[in-house]
């Protein structure tokens, strides 16, 4: 059984089980690897991509649930508005240290962003929480977001 | 060692072979690939310039996210007056004998030591490499060395016009002898350019648009994905297996069994993951099987009553306390801490006739190289270990079990394997932060003066297994670090080690080894002293370091920063630490809040830092940041349990992380110094324990002992 994904504006045609989670196809089937496996479970965020601009979960989405809709990910969120201004800020103050979880962090951002212009503290908090950093990111991250929507 | 490394010459490390390019910013030229067919000049192992002037610098120590790429970028840099625009990074490939860290030996990142181990050495390279561009373009020009500067990739002749790019010179410079490292002048700390003043990582933008490839993202052809499980129970081993069950999933090519593991070879992680769940695994669990957390800390109480091997003493400890007006005792626990690195643990491995190539983020390019000659049988030269930058590090890359299992793996399957380890085998099989359990004792006078300390610390010794020679009379060094020399005066000291392995359970290093375990005793201990004497903690600490500007310096600037002693509303307090580890001082500041319900804010924390010159002033800061989040998380919930020999934690819903909307701002102020640099990717996550007790016991007069803080005992009604 084959399934089409449309994944950054290209539709794909996958050979893999439909309850397989797209962060293996995105990942292992596509080798489009800057979504990242993190938990499995829907705890840590950092394969967040968007499905028709909403932040999900890769690792929880099966790719006989996407249907008709768009995905973006990280490859591509930098020719989003929201997507380039974040990319900017996070050089610009030097936010990641590992690295692995900002992919995650920086889509779930974009989505905050693309419905909440000119977020709170509050709204960071509601958007972000859902996205693990261990390296301990988190104000710089906070910070960026700021930036970038000044 | 660096000395030696240094000395090799460019035949010795081209036949190192090269690393992996992970930071490009390369013009791109048509002439490129005629410059990439000269070897161009490679003074030492840590340069070499193309014809193009670009300057590839072979970082020796592992990007784990603490910015040592950059920082070590800009030493050499500094010294060969490149700017750091013109200069491109490789991992350098598995060499004790090119890339040892000096400290140690082999070729390790750890113990927040390569800014120390390498700062005279990249400094020395890059001087070493300026000095032969100098000479080159004297000897065309026919004038005096001393009559040219360097200055952003090329030679200018100082009184007159001419000027030569190094990519003009590196022909003439590749022929010229090396001087030895320790005679070429380097440039006084006045005058430097890029040391000391923060510059934006050179990292950072593939870290942002998803093509930084960490080792989980190596792609090589025909390779395949393998899901792993391995004995639940420390030391089991699989009995038996669904294979045929496993197989009948769509994408499953094979099952393998190891000694200790099952691994499902598929297509892709999907199916690998659906086929290990197929295959109904059934375990021999061996021995383990009913081990306990309750029993290991019951082994360790008991052990913790007699004496262990003396790590240091001084005065006579039991004459104070006998004459002491008051003596406090206490026992101190800390828990098994996992690391939950992001990047999940994974490796690459690829076994041929006569060859292993092994894809994987390893602090220890080395020891992963000789492990993996070691199972394959294949000399040390025919393993090629292709190091990546690390998602997450904090200890757990120092190991090679990882890279164990993916050879078993990989020696059953035709062709290359990449070996994923769910997040539950992540946690269930990390190696953890020992448990340790400390008993102290220490007496005051009638004014309330500190007159005797003792502290022996029990728990297992990371350094008997994993560097023997380490051991010191029965003291691991590591077990003691940040207890046997205290920042304090003690009148009478007294510290000792006892060495007790719990069963089953692998201990390890973890962020902050040794400091984050006694900085948080000693620094509780000495709160309950003042507490005791009833003295405000800063004052009673500061009676204590009259002897010790640097730590009074940052106690000072820290308490200062955060307007210690300024009232606070009820169930607010204020806790402080501080510290010498790693070669920095450091003083923190904690504010929290306790809710009736016992749970705790932290709303602030001020860390005031002397760490000698700083070579990337922003990536301290980032390390006190990152430092601090990752202490605070595990002494607010971090705790790895054992039953029936099993973790009892799996995912990040039972081992937590900390996440926005629970995490302070965390302030850093220097302390400005001209003393050596110390290390910083550790000590912020030593600070933080006790400033967070600390700050705990302020508020709500309740002292925590065992970590991590259980707020069930912070209740107010």
């Amino acid at each position: 059984m084959t399934t089409n994904i449309k994944i950054n504006g290209t539709v794909h045609t996958v050979d893999a089980d439909g309850d397989t989670p797209l962060l293996w196809v995105l990942r292992d089937v596509l080798g489009m690897t800057g979504t990242k496996f993190g938990c499995g479970a829907g705890l840590c965020g950092a394969c967040t991509v968007h499905l028709d601009g909403q932040a999900v979960r890769a690792c929880q989405t099966p790719i006989d649930s996407v249907g008709e809709s768009s995905i973006t990910t990280i490859e591509a969120i930098g020719e989003t508005p929201q997507g380039k201004a974040l990319q900017q800020s996070w050089i610009d103050l030097d936010v990641p240290q590992c690295g692995y979880c900002q992919s995650g962090q920086i889509m779930s951002a974009a989505a905050l962003l693309a419905a909440t212009p000119k977020p709170t503290d509050a709204d960071i908090d509601a958007a972000m929480s859902g996205n693990v950093c261990r390296c301990g990111t988190y104000q710089r991250i906070r910070a960026a977001i700021h930036r970038a929507t000044a | 060692m660096f000395d030696r490394s240094l000395r090799l010459n460019r035949r010795n490390f081209l036949a190192a072979g090269g690393g992996l390019v992970v930071a490009l910013s390369l013009p791109s030229s048509p002439r490129r690939a005629a410059a990439q067919a000269s070897p161009g000049f490679a003074p030492n192992a840590f340069i070499r310039i193309d014809r193009q002037g670009i300057a590839t610098m072979v970082m020796p120590m592992a990007e784990m996210g603490q910015g040592i790429h950059t920082a070590h970028a800009m030493l050499l840099a500094e010294e060969l007056d490149v700017g750091l625009d013109q200069v491109r990074l490789e991992l350098s490939p598995a060499s004790d004998a090119l890339y040892g860290n000096p400290l140690f030996g082999p070729q390790s990142t750890g113990g927040s030591t390569s800014i120390r181990a390498f700062w005279m050495p990249l400094r020395q390279a890059g001087a070493v490499a300026r000095t032969l561009l100098l000479e080159a373009a004297a000897q065309k020009w026919g004038v005096d060395p001393k009559t040219c500067r360097a200055e952003s990739g090329s030679v200018f002749e100082t009184s007159g016009s001419r000027h030569l790019a190094y990519g003009q010179l590196v022909d003439a410079a590749g022929t010229l002898p090396a001087p030895a490292p320790e005679s070429v002048a380097l440039k006084d700390r006045k005058d430097f350019k890029i040391i000391g003043k923060p510059h934006r990582r050179l990292d950072t933008p593939g870290k942002v648009n998803g093509t930084t490839v960490f080792g989980i993202d190596t792609k090589i052809p025909g390779m395949k994905i393998a899901a792993i499980a391995i004995s639940p129970v420390f030391g089991g081993k699989p009995k038996s297996v669904d294979e045929k069950a496993a197989l009948a999933v769509r994408g499953v090519h094979q099952v393998v069994l190891t000694d200790q593991a099952v691994a499902v070879v598929a297509d892709h992680m999907g199916a690998a993951k659906k086929g290990l769940d197929a295959a109904a695994i059934q375990w021999d669990e061996g021995p383990n099987a009913t081990v306990n957390s309750a029993d290991i800390i019951r082994q360790l109480k008991e052990a913790s009553k007699t004496p262990g091997a003396v790590a240091r003493s001084e005065g006579d400890v039991e004459k104070a306390l006998a004459g002491a007006t008051r003596r406090l005792e206490a026992v101190y626990q800390l828990p098994f801490l996992a690391h939950a690195t992001m990047e999940p643990m994974n490796c690459t491995v690829h076994v041929k006739k006569d060859a292993c190539d092994v894809w994987v983020g390893t602090q220890v390019p080395t020891m992963a190289q000789t492990t993996a000659a070691q199972l394959t049988g294949l000399p040390v030269e025919a393993v090629t270990i292709h190091n990546h930058l690390i998602g997450g590090g904090f200890g757990r890359r120092l190991e090679v079990d990882g890279i164990e299992h993916a050879v078993k793996v990989a020696q059953q399957v035709d062709g290359p394997v990449k070996v994923i380890w769910s997040r539950e085998e992540d946690i269930q099989h990390d190696m953890y932060r020992p448990y340790y359990y400390d008993r102290l004792s220490a007496g005051l006078d009638a004014s309330g003066k500190l007159v005797a300390w003792t502290h022996r610390v029990s728990g297992s010794s990371v350094t008997a297994r994993y560097f023997p020679a380490g051991m010191q009379n029965g003291v691991d060094p590591d077990g003691v670090e940040g207890a046997d020399q205290p920042p304090y005066a003690f009148p009478a000291i007294h510290v000792e080690f006892k060495r007790v392995e719990p069963p089953a359970v692998p201990t390890a290093w973890w962020r902050g080894v040794g400091a984050t375990h006694n900085i948080f005793v000693v620094e509780s201990f000495i709160d309950e002293l003042a507490a005791a004497a009833k003295a405000d903690p800063v004052e009673f600490r500061k009676a204590l370091l009259s002897h010790n500007p640097r730590a009074l310096g940052v106690l000072t600037l820290a308490t200062q920063k955060a307007g210690w002693g300024a009232p606070m509303p009820q169930r607010q307090g204020r806790g402080v630490s501080v510290q010498f580890a790693f070669g920095t001082y450091m003083a923190t500041v904690a504010e929290v809040e306790v809710g009736t319900d016992g749970t705790v804010k932290v709303h602030r924390l001020v860390c005031a830092v002397d760490c000698g010159l700083q070579v990337n002033p922003d990536t301290i800061a980032a390390q006190m940041e990152g430092g601090c989040i990752f202490g605070l998380t595990a002494a607010s919930h971090g705790a790895i349990t054992l039953k029936d020999g099993r973790v009892e934690q799996g995912n990040f819903d039972t081992y937590l992380p900390m996440r926005m909307d629970e995490v302070p701002v965390v302030e850093t102020h220097f302390v400005n110094s001209a003393e050596a640099p110390g290390g910083m990717g550790e000590a912020g996550t030593a600070a933080v324990f006790p400033a967070l007790t600390n700050a705990i016991f302020a508020a709500t007069g309740k002292r925590i002992r065992t970590l991590p803080v259980d707020t069930k005992l912070l209740k107010s009604i």
